[in-house]
């Protein structure tokens, strides 16, 4: 299928992009908990270009859907964005007063949460949802090319014109799933965010809902960021990799780098933790478990569990920084100061 | 030689409305045997409404068959009374998909596991239940003194996953039934849970029938695997022959679609034949019919036998009928130990 194009045409497609559709400048999450402050998200920065796909790895508490929040200014108390800016085409997010803010979300950045099938109000027709989305933000427009508007977005998601006249019981999971996608492109934003959108689908459904947003991302031209903790589906779907731990990015590769010779430790663990038909029977687990945010080692977050851990890792953080062209990874292996 | 489980054409109709006959048959004529002496790991594969989850209730006892027999240790399971029915309780284990639910989170975790202590009688002492307790903690990879007396809250998916499976082996089972028990938890800690239930057949000789719609970790920890659609076997086999060479449409369908973690395999290949099914299709013959891309005339009056393929793969498929056919009663012959 021409829609899961190979990965040397993809990277061709990057290299035209020239402008950052998104940006995050030291992003700092805190929720404030009776036993104290967890930073789950712990500055920061990434640069996304018009048409890109990124991958968003992690354990679960690792920050991924914080970071999806955040981006949002969906963060609720007890949380909070303590610094830091969310610049999407030339618009600083986190400056917009709340009247504006709402304007953008959907029309510059939308959201597709898990089990976005959810969401759904049961006692609506998917039809009044749709429209409910363009009478917040098109007033003006006429009802009928609302309508019409609505309808050809279905039609983007591969749904026929009646489910905008059905309830959503009517539809399956992937259905349900796909008309919230439908609801996510509407306005045609410039970032799509779509955490963990097949979770709750089998493959056969998964690979339908995955194709459609891949075609429905190359027409309007979106940035992709997909949250998720199946690599497989990363493998098959995104153009770059970011691996979290701890609120924090471990390393951003190209996918095929990732996947061939990943950097980070806690990256190579994670790959060398899949299945594959070469290995059967072989379970490689990454030992000991993620540390809870209340109470982080020092230096490294990863250093307990790392195989290679030096003295440095445990005194100081190891900053993130470029090692190889477009790759960028937090740790001393890679750095000068380990090699002094 | 009795077996331990035998499904003997083991049919579930769930019917709904007073008047009006709408009925689903959630599994249609199923037969399969497990032998005592041969503790295996199957395999049960299929998507969302293929019967799996009937399945594994059925095999607990926890819903009547509509048609057919499920016979453990050569007793109907529905005719067990007294003691007998506490042995087929104690051996027949589950551990579920949702390890966050099932604790409750008012009790400390060694709730979980001194309950079927005590129930079933197994220990003479507090000593000695703290003792089993340790013992099945180890048997899984935890550590007994950080995981008794703590509350369900402070512990990982993983970790939660890890008690469930001890807290069933603390009965000693001969059989347990797991069913999705890695889809809930995080990719990294799945090859764990994967190794427990592993270990538990090769060390305690405990069989394990594993329903999953995951084939790749399906193909990681079965010998054998029984592919559903809507209540039909489709397909069954060794692991390596259905998952490297699947033959019926649907297996292939189903194959395609897992997004393998590897960069060299990619979706796009093959593009997927079959598209989604709308939802009221319930012919008589094949169920896989409406999806099918290679439908055919006699796929409809009813659906297709086995077809043997090889010493260990079949496929319900006309397709493939110049193959022997294969009742459904000896779908066990097919599946490797």
């Amino acid at each position: 299928m021409d829609t899961m194009l190979n990965v040397a045409a993809k990277e061709s497609d990057i290299g035209q992009a020239t402008k950052p559709v998104l940006e995050l400048e030291n992003l700092r999450v805190s929720y404030y908990t009776d036993a104290g402050r967890a930073i789950a998200l712990d500055g920061v920065d990434l640069t996304l270009m018009a048409g890109e796909k990124l991958g968003l790895v992690g354990e679960s508490g690792s920050g991924k859907s914080t970071m999806a929040l955040a981006m949002m200014r969906m963060i609720k108390p007890p949380g909070r964005i303590e610094e830091g800016r969310v610049i999407v085409d030339d618009t600083d997010l986190t400056a917009l007063s709340e009247q504006d803010m709402l304007r953008a979300r959907l029309s510059k950045i939308s959201y597709i949460p898990q089990g976005a099938m959810n969401s759904l109000n049961p006692v609506l027709r998917v039809g009044a949802q749709l429209m409910d989305a363009m009478k917040a933000h098109v007033p003006d427009m006429p009802k009928d090319e609302m309508q019409a508007h609505c309808i050809r977005s279905l039609e983007s998601v591969d749904l026929k014109a009646n489910v905008f006249k059905m309830f959503p019981h009517e539809l399956s999971g992937g259905m349900k799933q796909r008309v919230c996608i439908a609801i996510g492109i509407l306005l045609k934003p410039k970032v799509i965010i779509a955490d963990e959108p097949t979770s709750a689908l089998d493959v056969v459904t998964q690979r339908q809902v995955m194709e459609t947003i891949d075609r429905v991302q190359k027409q309007i031209g979106a940035t992709v960021i997909l949250i998720g903790h199946d690599m497989g589906l990363m493998a098959q779907f995104v153009d770059k990799v970011a691996v979290m731990y701890t609120g924090r990015f471990m390393e951003i590769s190209p996918v095929r780098d990732m996947f061939l010779k990943p950097a980070h430790p806690y990256a190579q663990a994670l790959i060398r933790s899949l299945p594959n038909l070469e290995n059967k029977g072989v379970f490689q687990g990454i030992p000991g478990i993620a540390p809870s945010l209340l109470s982080l080692p020092g230096g490294c977050a990863f250093h307990p569990r790392c195989p290679f851990v030096m003295d440095i890792c445990r005194e100081q953080r190891p900053p993130f920084e470029t090692f190889q062209e477009n790759r960028q990874v937090a740790c001393y292996l890679y750095t000068e100061k380990a090699r002094s | 030689m009795t077996a331990l489980l035998e499904m003997k054409n083991v049919s579930k109709v769930y019917s709904r409305g007073l008047l009006s006959k709408i009925s689903t048959t959630a599994l249609d004529n199923m037969s399969l045997t497990l032998k005592e002496e041969t503790p295996t790991i199957v395999t049960v594969a299929g998507e969302s409404g293929s019967g799996k989850t009937t399945l594994a209730m059925l095999l607990l006892g926890f819903i009547e068959a509509t048609a057919g027999q499920i016979i453990y240790k050569g007793t109907d399971i529905t005719k067990l009374r007294g003691e007998e029915r506490m042995t087929f309780r104690r051996e027949v284990q589950a551990v579920f998909q949702d390890p966050f639910s099932v604790f409750n989170p008012f009790y400390t975790v060694d709730h979980l596991l001194s309950v079927p202590i005590k129930k079933f009688k197994l220990a003479r002492n507090k000593q000695d239940a703290f003792e089993r307790m340790e013992e099945a903690l180890t048997a899984v990879g935890l550590q007994p003194n950080e995981i008794i007396g703590r509350y369900p809250h402070q512990l990982s998916g993983g970790q939660r996953q890890r008690i469930n499976v001890a807290r069933a082996l603390v009965l000693r089972p001969k059989l347990l039934i797991a069913d999705e028990p890695v889809s809930m938890v995080d990719a990294s800690l799945r090859a764990t849970i994967l190794e427990t239930l592993q270990n538990l057949q090769r060390s305690y000789g405990v069989s394990i029938i594993y329903i999953t719609h995951d084939l790749t970790t399906a193909y990681h920890i079965a010998e054998s695997i029984v592919v559903l659609y809507r209540g039909q076997v489709m397909e069954a086999g060794s692991v390596d022959d259905v998952i490297k060479k699947p033959q019926h449409p649907y297996t292939r369908l189903l194959i395609d679609s897992i997004p393998w973690p590897d960069i060299n395999r990619r979706w796009g290949e093959t593009e997927i034949e079959a598209k989604e099914s709308e939802l009221s299709d319930y012919s008589k013959g094949c169920r896989f019919l409406a999806r099918c891309p290679f439908a055919m005339e006699k796929c409809q009056p009813a659906p297709p036998p086995l077809f043997q393929l090889s010493q260990f793969q079949a496929a319900a498929c006309y397709l493939f009928d110049q193959h022997p056919k294969l009742a459904s009663e000896q779908l066990t012959e097919l599946l490797p130990v």
